[in-house]
């Protein structure tokens, strides 16, 4: 039978299958950081449980960590600093390996894991956070959940778990220069909806994404959450092994070989049958901006920003309605006459050496605009490092940005970093709902080149015609 | 987990859609390591006036006849965004052990029968009655019989639950999840076996 390469993955991880009941699926790898793991341990002394394979664990320290400093001496808010330092005990108590605060290895634990090849294709990988569908950019089954789940896997190793269906996102055709993996990610939940992929595993497929390179592939699954889907994947090929050989984790040697054969054999079969398809023109994808408070309230950067009277849909209309209440914007408006006040580059989603190269390289010999806030947050030390080491550092803080310390910053602004009420920022992270980055604050999701040239002008700009 | 039982409790009704879990719990309440104590924080942002402290009379639920409900009647995609286990911990805290939508965000949807919650998909039309029902009469009660698969109305509304027999037994006796599945440690195990033989690589 004709399988897709989920359906593979699910086959050979099913550890059994009652009559009636769950599924229970291996987990190879589990991914842990502060905010959603304490609860699980908690569970596990309660029980007096031990990890199964300890592993099979990779953890850092990102929501908390705030990016003026590095270092724990950093952490002010006292509940935080609970957090972390529990964190820290856990792991050693159960032999976790975890990159502290303190580690250079440190970052968002999204970023870090495929700095180290800590997830392969074929595996399945879990952690408490929805962004953990990045790594399926490996051809790797990696989803978010929750922290009951956390403790479930800690103890077992599997997970109780119904099977998805499957979608193909077919994206054909060339990007257009200044196009990018996030613009392909938001145009395709401005299509689907933010729960047009509920119930489902999306592969994404196509010339398109084939021509990503690995970073963006992890874009472009990161965001598979918020068009609702379980996970998102892509098959892995020539630029899949290329990025993983040599990595700390990597297969070496013999083994290497015997897992790039085993990787090959992954993708979906000739004929395999997906239960939803879904195919865009990578060249009609233009820079992508979202205008309201769900990711699927996105528009082309030169279009218009629509009102309800745009949808036929009652809810959807109730949908436009607040949100342009809540953005304090207006329908039929442009969004190149919206002032912004804070500009960041930075998340699981966009913290990666290649955007602050894009974002730099629109920056270089240019000036942020009066009254703007722009803040560049790599996503782990050892982006930071490589962009030092090329000297893109110097060309953000010419520019007039701010150069941070690695964190989840203001993507959920746990850690200190956040908007004030009515504060508007273009930001390249993944959430645009109501207060997600500060009570009142007013999120516009784009990518890192379309936020350095927004820094630049203090509005969007269409960078296609923008020098 | 305390079983669920059947019970007939106050519905209180939230017309809006794609409530968020951003929305439910705010993140500057996850850096607690504990489970407990979040049902204040629900809704914190819609809830609370500017203060933080002061009920916000124009929320929901913040209306009296809502008082003390069990039952949440919700617009379509509850629950998406982050897999936070902390929204069904603050909407049980809170009071509620039934949430009822046209649609659930996968995550948050597999996370409330963890604790105690269920969560019931009715169709568009359905919603639209027992939003209609609750709208016309204050404090009006919704029965909730998990056992026998329904839930009713005093307007006659009569629905069908539809629940996995497995998660619905979980729910019914307050099941550990993780006893359950340890139950088949040696099918674990012998997976393992075959794992390790068929990709040694990842054991290394």
């Amino acid at each position: 039978m004709n399988r897709t390469m989920y359906e593979k993955i699910w086959d050979s991880h099913l550890v059994h299958e009652p009559e009636g009941g769950t599924p229970l699926l291996y987990v190879d790898r589990q991914l842990m950081h502060e905010v959603t793991s304490p609860q699980a341990f908690e569970g596990m002394k309660l029980k007096n449980r031990k990890i199964r394979n300890p592993h099979s664990v990779l953890a850092t320290m990102d929501h908390c960590v705030p990016t003026t400093k590095a270092g724990r001496a950093t952490l002010v808010d006292p509940i935080a600093k609970k957090q972390i330092e529990t964190m820290a005990a856990n792991c050693d108590e159960h032999g976790l390996n975890l990159y502290d605060m303190e580690s250079p290895n440190n970052g968002v634990i999204h970023i870090v894991v495929p700095e180290h090849g800590f997830v392969h294709p074929g595996m399945v990988a879990c952690c408490g956070d929805s962004h953990t569908a990045t790594h399926g950019a490996f051809g790797a089954l990696a989803f978010g959940i929750g922290t009951s789940e956390v403790e479930h896997v800690m103890a077992t190793q599997t997970l109780q778990q119904k099977k998805s269906k499957t979608m193909q996102v077919k994206v054909d055709g060339k990007l257009t220069k200044f196009a990018t993996a996030k613009d392909i990610a938001l145009a395709v939940i401005g299509k689907i909806g933010t729960a047009g992929g509920t119930g489902y595993v999306i592969e994404f497929a196509g010339e398109a994404v084939r021509n990503l390179t690995m970073e963006g592939r992890m874009t472009l699954c990161n965001m598979a959450i918020e068009g609702g889907a379980r996970a998102g994947l892509i098959a892995p090929d020539q630029t899949t092994f290329d990025y993983l050989e040599g990595k700390e984790f990597a297969p070496k040697g013999d083994d290497w070989d015997a897992a790039v054969t085993y990787w090959k054999s992954l993708v979906s079969d000739e004929g395999a049958t997906f239960d939803a398809v879904v195919e865009l023109d990578a060249a009609e994808i233009a820079p992508q901006v979202t205008w309201g408070t769900s990711p699927e309230q996105v528009i082309n950067v030169n279009a218009p920003i629509p009102g309800p009277d745009d949808f036929d849909d009652k809810i959807k209309k109730q949908a436009a309605e607040s949100a342009l209440k809540y953005m304090g914007l207006e329908a039929g408006q442009s969004l190149t006459d919206v002032k912004l006040d804070i500009i960041f580059i930075g998340s699981c989603t966009n913290g990666r050496i290649e955007d602050f190269r894009a974002a730099a390289e629109l920056l270089k010999g240019k000036k942020v605009a009066p009254g703007i806030q722009a803040i560049a947050v790599p996503g782990s030390y050892l982006v930071k490092n490589q962009a030092e080491a090329e000297g893109l550092d110097k060309i953000f803080v010419e520019a007039g940005w701010e150069w941070r310390e690695p964190s989840c910053s203001m993507c959920l602004a746990m850690n200190g970093d956040q908007l004030a009420p009515g504060q508007r920022s273009a930001s390249t992270s993944n959430r645009n709902f109501e207060g997600r980055q500060g009570k009142g604050g007013r999120t516009h999701l784009l990518s890192p080149a379309m936020a350095a040239a927004a820094s630049v002008a203090g509005t969007f700009v269409d960078i296609r015609d923008w020098a | 987990m305390q079983p669920y039982k059947k019970h007939t409790s106050i519905a209180a009704l939230m017309d809006r859609s794609n409530v968020d879990t951003d929305q439910i719990i705010p993140k500057q309440f996850l850096k607690k390591v504990e489970r407990t104590g979040f049902g204040i924080h629900l809704f914190h942002d819609w809830r609370y006036l500017d203060d933080g402290i002061t009920p916000n009379p124009d929320f929901e639920l913040n209306k009296p006849a809502f008082k003390g409900a069990k039952i949440l009647v919700a617009g379509d995609n509850f629950g998406c965004g982050s897999s936070r286990e902390h929204a069904p911990w603050a909407i049980e805290d809170y009071g509620f052990n039934t949430v009822i939508s046209t649609s659930f965000a996968d995550i948050f949807f597999s996370n409330c029968f963890k604790n105690g919650i269920i969560p019931i998909k009715v169709t568009p039309a359905e919603l639209d009655a027992l939003m209609a029902e609750i709208s016309g009469n204050e404090g009006v009660e919704f029965t909730v019989d998990l056992e026998e698969e329904k839930l009713t109305t005093p307007g006659g509304i009569v629905i069908n639950i539809e629940v996995d027999p497995f998660r619905k037994q979980s729910l019914l006796e307050g099941l550990d999840d993780i006893a359950w599945s340890l139950k088949h440690e040696d099918k674990i195990t012998a997976f393992e076996e075959k794992h390790k033989q068929q990709l040694p690589w990842l054991w290394k």
